[in-house]
């Protein structure tokens, strides 16, 4: 069988910031996951409102784990973290 | 890179993995996607590489054996792929998939469609505060991260996984401050004879049971929870004892948590089966609107297959074994034969506790009354009960009226997670039967396309937009 597999992580540690806070987090594991173990469950804003959200479904699918990172905006329940990355909490009026 | 093959599979859990190496094993050239990175699916979802420590469970073993099966076969496999549209152009499929690096298209002669289940979640006041959520998928989050998913824990919700994923919990460090499930004991009683037909489960299933009792755990059996606290994040729940039919009774109680976990059984995500052109019907043992196939998976359309808990909710047993099927059909098809042969699996009695399994967990009438005039339904565009009532009001009769007059299930999730709720408010303000408003039409792209994948490959006025259902 051919597959496209990441490299396997060896648990050693890295540093990423999320809206310009640094965290520890693991190599393989996901954004929403390492600011989990880190106790931020706020990702975002709710759409119009002045409410807040965070991830919700785990798997890629319901859109709220959503922040912006390199110009775009990912599902941080599956983005893998990684050494240096950045990424940032969307606003009410981000779609 | 290779873009034709005999078959391609999507999905790579119990039900695609086994079709996949089934019809490999037959002489098929077989693709197999999945849009996570490792073939299991739901049910034995492959730990991240950042816990490859972490000890194993019966669910990670029965994932790895799965996984080494594949990688023996000659079935090819890739992973982080998502489907977002499928078509026939002539006798052949066109699937169109996001990879991580962009968008690519992959031709087939058959399909089979594995896409297993999603989560159902009934909207209540509160349910959208960061550290609420999704039952089903904290077990995701467990399997892949091997992390509580946070500290002070209420796990509520009907059907096993409420208790699964309570055990799973407490063995991972993370503190249980209630089990709260609308199911009552008698529920469970009734589903007896199917669990001693599976003594494996049903022993599995009886030590996460003494495993929470061990740890003193209160189990509020016929409750449910009725509302959250907290603003930014989840500070406390309200639980409140519920009818048979589920709907909230009596004074509530608070309980302290920063995490709720909660879910109302499993959907059978029938939207790509809907895209390659087939007629959805109301399935309510099966868990919902399903696809109807034969025995073999065969659908209407020739070269079209499907299983697992994508063509009704019957769990991961019962899904290996219709993938199994399916794959062998799909692999004789290909060469003209018929789909029969005397001696393929078909275990009987999984089928019946799978169905016992979804029977518990399918949510009840009065579930219905959790969801108050306030609460938002649509978390994409944060619409309420009371703005999408007020058009139903109006005449919106069918849930493509609803979209249209309200935005509703138009945001980035594409409708998964309140669509069958605006259905049952049709339905509800309609007086009319479960399954009688049916879902509306499927588009691509099933997932949003980001800006850099759309760029240069793929024109969106190429995109074949299928006629709407009438209003
Ligand atoms: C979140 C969740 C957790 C569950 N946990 C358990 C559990 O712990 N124990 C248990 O007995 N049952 C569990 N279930 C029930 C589960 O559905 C079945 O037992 C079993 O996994 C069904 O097998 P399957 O092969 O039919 O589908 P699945 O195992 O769901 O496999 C379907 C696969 O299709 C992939 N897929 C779907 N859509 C796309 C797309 N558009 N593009 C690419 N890939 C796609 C998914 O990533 C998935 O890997 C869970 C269900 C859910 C939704
Ligand atoms: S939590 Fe649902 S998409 Fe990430």
């Amino acid at each position: 069988m051919s597959q496209t597999d990441l490299q396997a992580g060896d648990g050693a540690d890295l540093r990423f910031s999320f809206d310009g806070r640094t965290y520890e987090g693991r190599k393989g594991e996901t954004l929403a996951a390492a600011l989990l173990r880190a106790g931020v469950v706020t990702l975002g804003a709710a759409p119009g409102g002045d409410t807040k959200r965070g991830a919700f479904c785990w798997m890629g699918w319901c859109q709220e784990c959503r922040v912006w990172h390199d110009g775009q905006m990912v599902e941080a329940c599956r983005l893998i973290v990684s050494e240096g990355l950045e990424a940032q909490s969307r606003g009410n009026g981000d779609a | 890179m290779r873009s034709s093959w005999d078959i391609a599979v999507l999905g790579a859990g119990p039900a695609g993995g086994a079709a996949a190496r089934i019809a490999a094993d037959d002489g098929a050239d077989v693709l197999l996607l999945d849009e996570q990175r490792r073939p299991g699916g739901q049910v034995w979802r492959v730990k991240s590489a950042a816990r490859h420590f972490a000890s194993d469970s019966p669910e990670t073993r029965a994932g790895d054996a799965h996984r080494a099966a594949l990688e023996q076969s000659k079935v090819t496999f890739r992973g982080e792929t998502r489907l977002w549209h499928i078509e026939r152009k002539k006798d052949i499929w066109v699937l169109h998939v996001l990879t991580l690096s962009g968008t690519a298209i992959y031709n087939a002669r058959a399909v089979i469609l594995a896409p297993g289940a999603r989560e159902f979640v009934q909207p209540f006041p509160g349910w959208t505060v960061p550290g609420v959520f999704g039952l089903a998928g904290v077990t995701a989050l467990i399997k892949s991260q091997q992390i509580p998913p946070g500290r002070r824990c209420v796990v509520a919700g009907s059907g096993p996984l409420a208790i699964y994923a309570a055990a799973e919990i407490l063995r991972l460090g993370g503190e249980i401050a209630a089990i709260v499930t609308p199911n009552s004991r008698a529920d469970w009683l009734w589903c007896l004879p199917a669990l001693l037909a599976n003594p494996f489960l049903a022993k599995r299933g009886a030590e996460w049971i003494a495993q929470l009792k061990r740890a003193g755990m209160p189990i509020f059996w016929r409750h449910l929870v009725t509302r959250t606290k907290g603003n930014e994040v989840l500070s406390a729940l309200h639980v409140s004892r519920c009818t048979s039919e589920w709907a909230p009774t009596g004074a509530a109680t608070e309980i302290p948590a920063d995490t709720l976990c909660i879910g109302n059984g499993l959907l059978p995500n029938s939207e790509i089966a809907a895209l390659a052109g087939l007629e959805l019907h109301y399935d309510a043992d099966c868990g919902g609107w399903i696809a109807p196939v034969g025995p073999h998976g065969q659908t209407v359309i020739p070269g079209l297959y499907l299983c697992g808990d994508g063509a009704g909710i019957r769990g991961a047993t019962v899904a290996s074994e219709q993938g199994e099927r399916a794959g062998m059909a799909a692999a004789r098809w290909l060469k003209g034969a018929p789909a029969s042969s005397g001696s393929q699996r078909r275990s009987h009695r999984a089928e019946w506790l799978g169905l016992a399994m979804t029977g518990l967990s399918r949510p009840r009438r009065g579930l219905d009354s959790l969801t108050t005039p306030e609460t938002i339904v649509c978390r994409c565009e944060n619409l309420t009960r009371a703005t999408l009532e007020a058009e139903i009001d109006a005449g919106a009769a069918s849930v493509e009226a609803l979209k249209s007059a309200t935005r509703c299930g138009m945001g980035p999730c594409g409708g998964r997670y309140c669509l069958t709720s605006a259905a049952r408010l049709i339905e509800m303000r309609q007086g009319a039967a479960p399954g009688t408003v049916s879902p509306p039409t499927t588009r691509p792209p099933l997932f949003p396309l980001p800006v850099a994948a759309i760029g240069t490959e793929f024109d969106y006025d190429d995109l074949p937009i299928p006629a709407p259902a009438p209003l």
